[in-house]
């Protein structure tokens, strides 16, 4: 897996709750048998119209937001399926830190395994992470792993509460089935317990 | 010793390695594999030049592409290459497959427990959320990512934080025509689409008790509906009835040792949980869902909500979304909503009693000619099953389309799916935005609910019906 750097954005401010996976990726794209290439088809209903047009009344189509790496979102960001689609087609498309007050369990996971950050703020923090991306014109987010710190170019700042394992994951590139092959001999250790 | 949970015993003898601050490394007992979250797991093997370390417990079935009209005539030539692509890399690396020709086919939470693969206080996983459906057997049970389908592809294990406990209680007779899918809505109504994120459900109540083995699959497998890593019910003598004649378990030795094992993983009297919420289940009524997320649900003589009253300015929003793309007016009552589509099947609501409730309420009438109704069995096993006693015929003779085992119209990425607008009573899962096909509006319902509807024409209260359900 590659490295999680840090990360410095205007945030794109989607404002729906409970956005699931069947929205984040749609199903008809799913048939690929890649990991690669999904990012085309990132919230593609509400990207394009019928006709394939661009929707330009979808906030990601603004072309500020368009070169986003942070993505903001309404509480329970991700329920649904556990098609590990969605944060394939996040990053594909750009997307390295997703902030919302609340993500569904499954999707939250498969972020770290494909190098987004998940990071959970309070209410009152998304509140002005969207108002300052939509109302301020040089408005930037950074996300620093390294140090754990979220802050902004407007003074605000505080620690990011992330897992440490997680986050030397994240940072250094940990591939996790050859981390879990340290443990091998445990493994058969307890298939031969199980046997016996 | 101090009480302990089922969710305690099933996690504490899974344990293969802990340290301080990192998750624990735990066993997994059996792996189902499907061909849409596998193809990228398989290949990763290929590239780091590994095997399969059990494939003694890792089984694989083609369900989520499949057409249930000519299934041997994949038109799609992408479906046709995730099915094949399964076909060859389950014979390259080793792995049993129920393919298209196996009379045991079907979606893979149907079969699992179909076959006896699932068993009690086993730990189960797959590349689909819904695999929370064993926990009906006393399972720890839950859906992964394809990262993690390679990872257990290759080690047997997964990494995971220890979730919280979650009791769901729930007592009380159950109106006749109060099925197990009305608790599971009603549940999610109630909690929320978020309200269990983090924890693991168990089912516990005189409620719960009295269910049967496929009403119990019913509720676990919306468990992740309502944010939950899993649900998960005791196993007792129910789950003992249905597990003993399944194919892979009655040829045990041990069987009777074995039955005694998994009853004493039953939750300890006085064993604690960290959340709980008491249902009443008496005062349920069947439920329909409204807008575009399985917590938007309320009962069949309930109004559409009107957003205005709502104070909350994310929650109101979400309302007015899910009523602009659901095509809803506030305040419009549930019963005068009119359908075009009924579609009865899917892990949730698709397996033999499923289908026999159903048949009750279509048996002598005829689909209203509004509606296009189809039945997709859950497995060959169900529709062998289903023709033996003539539902089919039942089916058929009212105007229902009769079709192959498969995961069809739940989600669509087969040909059955909705048309930009066309409005549906589904027996399944889901009612986001899109899942049953783009533009689609699915209104979620129990099979007989769903069935009633196919005959009006519009949602209508299926207590009212003077007709023997039996314990359904």
């Amino acid at each position: 897996m590659e490295k999680f750097n840090t990360v410095i954005s205007r945030p794109a401010p989607l404002d729906s709750s409970n956005v699931d996976t069947d929205q984040i990726i749609p199903k008809q794209f799913l048939k690929r048998i890649e990991r690669t290439g999904f990012g085309e088809f990132l919230f593609f209903d509400w990207r394009f119209n019928d006709d394939g047009t661009i929707n330009n009344k979808f906030i990601l189509n603004e072309k500020r937001f368009k070169d986003s790496e942070i993505l903001l979102s309404q509480e329970n960001f991700g329920c649904g399926s556990s098609r590990e689609h969605a944060p394939w087609a996040l990053r594909d498309y750009g997307f390295k830190v997703i902030i919302s007050t609340s993500f569904a369990d499954i999707l939250f996971n498969n972020c770290f395994k494909n190098c987004i950050l998940p990071v959970v703020v309070n209410e009152k923090e998304l509140n002005y992470f969207f108002n300052s991306t939509l109302n301020l014109e040089d408005y930037e987010l950074e996300v620093d792993l390294q140090n754990m710190v979220l802050s902004d170019n407007k003074g605000f700042s505080q620690n990011l509460d992330v897992d440490p394992y997680r986050r030397k994951c994240l940072l250094e590139g940990l591939d996790d089935i050859a981390l879990t092959l340290i443990h091998e001999e445990k493994i058969t250790m307890y298939e031969n317990a199980l046997s016996n | 010793m101090r009480p302990k949970t089922l969710f305690d015993k099933i996690w504490n003898k899974h344990i293969v390695h802990e340290e301080e601050g990192k998750p624990t490394l735990l066993y997994v007992d059996l792996h189902l594999v499907h061909e849409v979250t596998s193809p990228q797991a398989f290949e990763g093997l290929r590239e780091a030049g590994r095997r399969i370390r059990r494939t003694d417990k890792t089984f694989a079935t083609m369900d989520h592409n499949v057409p249930t009209l000519d299934r041997h005539n994949i038109k799609d030539p992408i479906s046709l290459q995730q099915i094949e692509t399964l076909a060859s890399n389950c014979k390259e690396f080793g792995v049993e497959l129920f393919d298209l020709a196996s009379p045991y086919q079907g979606i893979v939470h149907v079969i699992g427990p179909e076959q006896g693969l699932t068993r009690p206080g086993s730990t189960i996983v797959c590349g689909d959320s819904h695999t929370s459906t064993h926990g009906a057997f006393g399972a720890l049970a839950f859906g992964i990512g394809t990262s993690e389908v390679e990872h257990v592809m290759s080690t047997q294990c997964l990494w995971q934080n220890k979730p919280k406990t979650f009791e769901v209680r729930v007592g009380g007779k159950r109106p006749q025509g109060v099925t197990a899918k009305d608790i599971i809505l009603s549940i999610i109504g109630t909690i929320g689409t978020a309200g269990a994120t983090g924890y693991v459900i168990e089912y516990t109540g005189e409620t719960i008790r009295s269910l049967s083995m496929e009403q119990r699959m019913t509720i676990c497998n919306m468990s992740i509906e309502g944010g939950a890593r899993a649900g998960m019910i005791s196993p007792d003598k129910t789950t003992i009835d249905y597990l003993i004649d399944k194919p892979r378990i009655k040829s045990e030795e041990n069987l009777d040792n074995l039955t005694k094992e998994w009853l004493k993983l039953a939750s300890d009297e006085g064993a604690t949980f960290d959340e709980t919420l008491i249902l009443d289940a008496s005062k349920i009524a069947p439920q329909v869902s409204w807008g575009t997320s399985p917590g938007m649900v309320t009962g069949i003589k309930d109004k559409v909500p009107n957003p205005k009253e709502i104070e909350d300015p994310v929650k109101r929003k979400s309302i007015e979304d899910a009523l602009n793309y659901m095509g809803l007016k506030a305040d419009t009552p549930i019963e005068d909503i009119k359908i075009d589509t009924v579609f009865i099947g899917s892990c949730t609501n698709g397996r033999i009693e499923d289908l026999i409730a159903a048949s009750k309420i279509i048996k002598g009438n005829k689909v209203s000619s509004r509606v296009k109704a189809i039945v997709v069995p859950g497995s060959q096993v169900v529709k062998y099953q289903a023709e033996k006693l003539g539902i089919d015929k039942i089916f058929k003779d009212a105007g229902f389309e009769w079709r192959e085992s498969g995961c069809s119209m739940c989600l669509a990425m087969n040909p059955d799916k909705l048309s930009p607008g066309e409005r549906a009573a589904s027996t399944s899962n889901r009612n986001f935005e899109g899942r049953q096909g783009k533009g689609g509006r699915t209104h979620l319902v129990s099979p007989t609910m769903a069935a009633a509807a196919a005959i009006k024409g519009r949602f209508t209260d299926i207590r009212s019906y003077d007709i023997d359900l039996g314990e359904y």
